[in-house]
């Protein structure tokens, strides 16, 4: 029922009673209540967990029953992965080790990628000649194959956590400049001739409109450079093998020792590790510009 | 009583891709004066009053502008992440009025404006009526000598509309300043003016310039008196007249 008229049950004197509902007015008051919200958070997470299930299912048949046990390593069981993996204390410390390994390098490289894309792009913002001078390169960076460069990158910078860190800003800086600049070029027009009807200098402008203004395009630049920059980091870990080893280096290793539950468990942990930074970044976002968006109700 | 003066003489505007934007304009609005702006779609009037501000330079002729300016846009262009008090805080903010003058100001023109219960409020919790009296108030912080309207209330219903206007006149006897308001609305231009200035289609140039006699201060009542009605007709006449010749010319 959409709201609107509701013909309800005849009543003893054969006049059918009307109730008018409101549909602005008219939602069950449980989803209003706590209780109501989380039934239906619940009600949302059915779905994909029931799939999980059935995939995890239809998994363990196929490694405990239709594969040979000679080749059952290729596609353990998920109980397997998870007894061997995480549950065995040895393997389970030397992967978060691993995860956390890259995980510091993933940080610094969004953090240096966060302070040099928002300087570039601010730098280009002020004047068209810079950025002519300055954007194309920006582009070159992301054309660049980071598997040519890499011994470039180790001769110049050695095998350690420098250079991992290094590749995380050379892939993910880049959404941060273009999300950045399109933010800082995209300021409504009437808001820059407010500005310049009371006479607002080029750094007002651009501390007390264009920056605040940029930052939804900016954040949403930060969380797409994230997720890239837990990929570098991982892809970094397979060339710079000095100092502590990443879970990219525990990849290769678990693959040239076919220990596939190790490997998988370490995959599955990088994945996790890029969800929880791109949900972070998501829910920094929502905290720093959340309050401009339009209520229900007003107009 | 101190009010600004807005005076253009000969001006004339060209863009640079050619399109004549003013023909030959002559203009004084001064003192205690509310001057309506009609004239169809894209005949200068916006330019007018962005020349009259200094956001454009004209190409001939001279403006002048005397006196502080306040300039209330066709959005409200509010600053989504400031709240109410913010807003209207700004333009004394950028013009570097201090702190504490600044926020006595700001509480006077948040009362004037009738915002008082929403000044913690975030443009996008405010209706499009409540948006456009934040413009006003941030506007009115600067005790402004001459104040430039460009169809401010064009985008709101009807009712919300007349009762801006009525707001507006009541602040306009408070705080006198010389005004130009530019609308699509004879109503509401009969309504708030002591004079109504008729455009012709572009190249622009002031055509009729009609006193309105109504004394202030003025009643809501009065939009339905003969009087008024026949004003605001030969003031649509006016308009349309000036519509035609073009057409013809077309």
């Amino acid at each position: 029922m959409t709201g609107g008229v509701d013909v309800a049950t005849m009543e003893p004197t054969g006049i059918p009673s009307v109730i008018v509902t409101d549909p602005t007015t008219s939602a069950l008051p449980t989803e209003r209540t706590g209780a109501g919200r989380r039934l239906a958070r619940l009600r949302r997470a059915g779905p994909p967990i029931t799939l999980a299930v059935v995939v995890l299912g239809m998994w363990t048949i196929a490694s405990d029953h239709l594969l040979q046990p000679q080749r059952r390593f290729l596609l353990p069981s998920p109980l397997a992965v998870l007894r061997i993996g995480l549950v065995d204390a040895h393997n389970r410390s030397e992967i978060l080790h691993g995860v956390w390994s890259t995980a510091q390098v993933a940080f610094v490289g969004i953090v240096i990628s966060i302070v040099v894309g928002v300087t570039l792009a601010v730098v280009m913002s002020q004047a068209r000649w810079i950025e002519d001078s300055v954007y194309p390169y920006a582009v070159v960076l992301q054309t660049i194959p980071i598997l040519a460069v890499v011994p470039l990158i180790g001769y110049w910078f050695g095998f350690e956590f420098r250079s991992r860190v290094l590749v995380c800003v050379m892939i993910g800086i880049f959404p941060i400049i273009t999300n950045s600049l399109f933010g800082l070029k995209a300021v409504d027009p009437a808001l820059h001739d407010l500005f310049t009807l009371h006479r607002a200098s080029r750094m007002t402008r651009l501390r007390k409109l264009q920056l605040p203004a940029a930052l939804p395009a900016m954040f949403e630049g930060f969380r797409i450079s994230a997720g890239l920059s837990v990929i570098g980091s991982i892809i970094a870990d397979f060339f710079f093998r000095q100092g502590n080893p990443g879970v990219g280096r525990l990849i290769d290793v678990y693959r040239q020792r076919l220990a596939t539950e190790q490997l998988m468990t370490a995959v599955l942990l990088s994945s996790l590790l890029g969800l929880v930074v791109f949900w972070a970044f998501g829910w920094l976002s929502t905290w720093a510009v959340g309050n401009r968006r339009p209520r229900k109700g007003t107009a | 009583m101190q009010t600004g003066r807005v005076r253009f003489e000969g001006l004339e505007k060209v863009y640079p891709d050619g399109t004549e934007a003013l023909g030959r304009c002559d203009l004084t609005v001064g003192g205690a004066e509310m001057v309506a702006i009609v004239g169809p779609s894209g005949c200068g009037k916006s330019t007018l009053l962005r020349i009259a501000s200094g956001l454009e330079p004209g190409s001939a002729g001279r403006a002048t502008t005397e006196g502080t300016v306040g300039f209330v846009f066709q959005d409200a262009t509010l600053l989504p992440w400031r709240s109410v008090e913010r807003n209207v805080e700004l333009g004394a903010e950028l013009l570097g009025v201090g702190r504490a003058e600044r926020q006595a100001r700001v509480a006077d023109a948040i009362d004037l404006v009738g915002l008082g219960a929403f000044r913690h409020h975030r443009p996008a919790a405010l209706s499009g009526g409540m948006r456009m009296r934040v413009s006003l108030a941030r506007a009115l912080v600067l005790r402004p000598d001459v104040f430039l309207f460009d169809e401010p209330f064009g985008a709101l219903d009807e009712i919300t509309r007349e009762r801006l206007n009525e707001e507006l006149l009541r602040i306009f006897e408070l705080r006198p300043f010389a005004g130009l308001f530019v609308t699509h609305n004879v109503s509401e231009a009969v309504f708030l003016a002591t004079r109504v200035l008729v455009m012709s289609p572009r190249p622009g140039r002031i055509t009729h310039d009609v006193a309105v006699p109504f004394p202030f201060p003025r009643d809501p009542e009065l939009r339905y008196t003969p009087e008024f009605a026949r004003l605001a007709g030969d003031i649509s006449r006016a308009l349309r007249a000036e519509a035609a010749t073009t057409a013809s010319r077309a």
